[in-house]
């Protein structure tokens, strides 16, 4: 078990607004954590100063192996789906260290790798359109093959199961728990039912982070996290949904 | 038939059919980064600002075009400055840079003595005057833009489809921005003399528009691109030339006849 990433008191947000305060997490290379928190909490803020796209107010975030071993999933909303680019070039991209001079090389290695994934994924015979004709879980497959380009020891995804339909999410999960296998996994959801069945533990974030050591949470636990998400029992099955915003009365399942 | 191979026979048709092909490359390859990026607006704020530098050049006796380079390539690095560092909205800081380079503009030509000559054609375009010399320069832009995107491909690619991710790929993102926005920059200034700093924007986008009905791959659309772009400056070249109308009026009219009927044969 080999530490992978060292953050220690991090503060960080953006400009006159601090969204993490005083955050300190280790990730070790056979994790899979779950984050879980409301929006605004702070989860994806948390995540992209992993990945050094948000620089710490203070505090410190220490890669113990190289960024490019890093994948990253990114929230669906953040990708232009009517840029002109095949799904080809897009999980090509993923191994973008050697796309300076690209032109130059011939690719074999990275074409095949790409191929491979697309295969593993089920998705090879959509390598030639462009992304703006998939679906919403075509699209998560082929980003999730972006990630895993760079043979990653870290998979951050950031809420991977929105605009997919139940079928792919399951899929995805299973998928997730087998990847885990050679890799840590850092994945941001707000349907905390769902992972909970996958993870081995669960960060709550929301402003501050508490990392629980085991996939079941209590409702008493969360409370005393300050972390607004309820807990409601299927039989044996603890089941959590979370409260999408004060506002909203009761939030969750009936039966 | 034999007019138009007649007219070859004169230099300054020569050039303007040159001039169009060339603004065809450079306008078809930057524009469909500009189009794919959706900075079309952080380009008309450069080339409207770049008027500020044509006033300044009449004011201080220098070509014209040189002010226009150095104004609307401190622009886009001052529009690309404001944004990154978080101060000023986008929209709002390219509005800022816009309408400071025409009011500077504005100033300089009038306090310019006696009258400003060829006003009109930077502002309207005027592709049967460009001279050899801007032949030469177009010439060379369009190398180095041919180049830039053959090199660099994936690289550009990548960063302008997800720049974060590009980020996390350790691209150079921050220097790549600004090589772009100085290409944007030349290409807007060097093609000031074929349709105008009021017309520029569709020869980046309107060609880029039609290639889209085609395709929806990066490259492709690049090549595509450049062919609408020269196909309707040609055409339009022509047609202003023989009705003896404004030639960057009518070559911006023809990009948006192609469109119009490309657009409608394949509803069909």
């Amino acid at each position: 078990m080999k530490k992978l990433i060292e953050i220690k008191n991090l503060s960080a947000g953006y400009e006159n607004q601090v969204v993490l305060e005083n955050v300190s997490l280790d990730i070790f290379s056979n994790d899979f954590i779950g984050v879980i928190g409301p929006n605004g909490g702070g989860k994806t803020t948390l995540i992209k100063t992993i990945l050094g796209l948000i620089k710490p107010i203070s505090g410190e975030v220490n890669l113990l192996i190289n960024k490019t071993n890093v994948g990253y999933l990114p929230q669906v909303n953040q990708i232009d789906k009517r840029f002109p680019i095949s799904v080809f070039d897009v999980v090509r991209s993923g191994k973008a260290d050697t796309a300076l001079f690209s032109s130059f090389h011939k690719n074999t290695q990275e074409k095949e790798k790409a191929e491979s994934l697309l295969q593993e994924m089920g998705i090879l015979a959509l390598r030639n359109k462009s992304i703006g004709e998939l679906s919403g879980g075509q699209m998560q497959r082929v980003f999730l093959c972006r990630a895993l380009m760079n043979e990653p020891k870290l998979l951050v995804l950031d809420e991977p199961s929105t605009y997919v339909d139940n079928n792919f999410e399951g899929e995805l999960y299973l998928k997730l728990k087998e990847l885990n296998d050679r890799m840590a996994i850092l994945l941001i959801s707000h349907d905390v039912g769902t992972i909970s069945f996958f993870v081995k533990t669960i960060a709550c974030v929301n402003r501050s982070l508490h990392h629980h050591p085991s996939n079941i949470i209590s409702e008493e636990q969360l409370a005393s996290y300050n972390c607004p998400l309820q807990i409601i029992t299927h039989g044996n099955i603890p089941h959590t949904v979370l409260k999408l915003h004060d506002e909203h009365e009761h939030h969750g399942h009936h039966h | 038939m034999d007019t138009i191979i007649e007219l070859f026979s004169y230099d300054f048709f020569v050039n303007a059919f040159l001039a169009s092909l060339l603004a065809a490359i450079s306008c078809g390859i930057v524009g469909t980064y500009i189009v794919s990026r959706r900075i079309v607006f952080i380009s008309g704020g450069i080339t409207h600002a770049s008027f500020g530098g044509i006033g300044m050049g009449y004011y201080l006796g220098i070509n014209p075009l040189i002010g226009a380079g150095v104004f609307s390539i401190l622009s886009g690095m001052g529009i690309q400055l404001f944004s990154s560092k978080g101060k000023v909205r986008e929209d709002s800081s390219i509005a800022i840079w816009w309408s400071l380079g025409m009011a500077i503009g504005i100033i300089f030509v009038y306090l310019t003595p006696g009258y400003a000559p060829n006003l009109m054609s930077y502002l309207f375009g005027s592709i049967l005057t460009v001279s050899t010399g801007e032949i030469w320069l177009m010439l060379a832009l369009a190398i180095i833009i041919i180049s830039f995107f053959t090199l660099f491909y994936r690289t550009i690619l990548y960063i302008a489809f997800d720049e974060d991710f590009a980020k996390t790929s350790d691209l150079p993102v921050v220097l790549f921005n600004y090589l772009l926005m100085i290409l944007i920059s030349l290409t807007i200034v060097l093609n000031i003399r074929v349709v105008g700093i009021i017309l520029i924007l569709s020869l980046l986008t309107i060609p880029q528009a039609t290639a889209n009905l085609f395709t929806r791959d990066f490259g492709r659309m690049m090549f595509y691109s450049v062919g609408f772009a020269f196909l309707a400056s040609f055409i339009g070249l022509l047609v202003s030339y023989f009705a003896d109308i404004p030639s960057g009026a009518t070559i911006i009219f023809t990009q948006v006849v192609i469109f119009g009927l490309v657009k409608l044969v394949k509803a069909f």
